[in-house]
């Protein structure tokens, strides 16, 4: 069984259509990249992952579990995985241990105190246990989105999801965050990225999802997407972006 | 030409008129803010929402405690409740009931605003780790939108502690009835209602300085 398994779903605001039967599988372990032009659905498709957006018709089952069916507990799917937001969205409110402890306290019912100490331990592994006591505002973009990552890790996901990343961060802190998704992927998380960051794509992943007009374009094992992909549209997007 | 006395002044009329209509007046002011805010937060939530069977009555409510003024609402509602649950309610607790439903619908207005303030990514980022709507409301939009507003929330306190001279119209003993009566009895209204307005001035004056530091606070913390 597929870790998340995404069945010919399709989507639509009012008369537009921003998904078109989109079909594929994830399986544990396996990092898969979703890129494609600014408008293609990509963050669309990710969001129906854990049903933050709606779809119409379709199904997504996440370890078994359907998101689509209405008796689903939503919440408790969602708990159980995480999600990288490109503005980061940490809590301006709470400090950065609030920020990864409140919801392990509040949805999984974690005691303060566990909750805390694995706030800091996870605090440690992003490199910002200095940061602690620090509410988000006084970080920097990219020290924001390794708390982010953190703050979902603290609920110990079984998959996780991540929504252009980098794409609000300013190029030297690109890579910052960059290094820690890769360590992640190398220990065996379940990752779906939906990215511009080409050189993360050959390093860690495993398949490139490519999306045009709210379609699949090409779902390919790395090796063959960034050899010879088959669609022109895939071929003159990976060039332009290739190009520098 | 102005033959003003403040002779008469005394710490006895102090504790005698005034301090009992000065405790109800604040006693109100507070009452109706806390009240209001409970209330107001609870409409602008059913007003966000998608559901027509809950935005269409907050919003007729609203709309319409917003269309009329308030001393009609505190007689009304004077008059007629004793009619409804057929004894009669004495002229504070009306005045309590009537102030906190009245500003609920100016407090919801400003909550709304302040959710609306408020990134929709942060509602995402609340479900994304499996809250339920309520607890991303409690824990994460409100709290913002409660700092965000707070500065507005005050300033609209400030003006409801000055409407509750419009109790005069039932009869409530407030600040200002504590000053007309002290006036009447000794025959020196004009007196009495010059240091009524000195005393309004200063509170509401001073108040309004303290939201205006405040708010100077809350953009640096932004």
């Amino acid at each position: 069984m597929s870790m998340i398994e995404i069945r010919n779903i399709s989507k639509w605001y009012g008369q537009f259509q921003v998904l078109t039967d989109c079909s594929t599988n994830v399986e544990k372990g396996e990092v898969i990249v979703v890129c494609g032009p600014s408008g293609s659905g990509k963050s669309t498709l990710i969001k129906c992952v854990n049903g933050l957006e709606p779809f119409q018709t379709g199904d997504v089952v996440v370890d078994g579990i359907s998101v689509a069916d209405p008796k689903t507990n939503l919440p408790k799917l969602r708990s159980r995985v995480g999600m990288v937001f490109q503005h980061f969205e940490l809590f301006p409110h709470m400090k950065i241990t609030e920020n990864l402890a409140i919801a392990q306290v509040k949805v999984l019912g974690r005691g303060q105190d566990e909750a805390r100490e694995r706030a800091l331990k996870l605090l440690d592994r992003v490199g910002l246990a200095a940061h602690a006591h620090k509410y988000p505002g006084q970080l920097s973009g990219g020290q924001q989105q390794r708390v982010a990552i953190a703050r979902a890790l603290a609920m110990d996901p079984i998959a996780m999801l991540f929504d252009e990343p980098t794409s609000a961060l300013d190029p030297e802190m690109i890579n910052e965050v960059l290094d820690v998704m890769v360590e992640l992927a190398q220990e065996g998380m379940t990752m779906m990225v939906v990215t511009h960051e080409m050189g993360f794509a050959r390093k860690v992943a495993h398949r490139v999802i490519f999306m045009d007009q709210g379609k699949i374009v090409e779902d390919d094992q790395k090796e063959a997407f960034f050899g010879s992909p088959r669609s022109e549209r895939a071929q003159v997007f990976l060039s332009k972006i290739l190009q520098h | 030409m102005l033959n003003l006395d403040f002779s008469f002044f005394s710490w006895q009329v102090v504790s005698g008129y005034i301090v009992k209509g000065f405790i109800f007046s604040i006693e109100l002011t507070l009452i109706a803010m806390v009240g209001g805010i409970l209330l107001g937060t609870l409409l602008a939530l059913m007003r966000l929402s998608s559901r027509r069977w809950l935005n269409l009555p907050a919003a007729g409510y609203v709309n319409t405690m917003r269309s009329v003024p308030l001393v009609m609402v505190i007689l009304w509602f004077f008059l007629l409740i004793p009619l409804v649950i057929g004894r009669p309610l004495g002229a504070e607790i009306s005045a309590i009931i009537t102030f906190t439903i009245f500003e609920a619908a100016y407090y919801s207005e400003i909550m709304r605003a302040g959710i609306q303030s408020i990134p929709r990514g942060q509602v995402g980022a609340g479900y994304a780790l499996g809250m339920t709507y309520a607890q991303t409301m409690r824990l994460v939009v409100l709290p913002q939108a409660f700092r965000n507003m707070l500065p507005v929330l005050l300033t609209q306190t400030i003006i409801l502690f000055q409407d509750t001279s419009l109790v005069y119209a039932i009869g409530a003993y407030d600040l200002l009835k504590g000053f007309e009566i002290a006036g009447k009895n000794f025959n020196r209204p004009v007196e009495t209602y010059l240091v009524a307005a000195v005393l309004y001035f200063a509170i509401c004056f001073s108040l309004s300085m303290l939201v205006k530091r405040l708010q100077q606070r809350i953009a640096i913390i932004r």
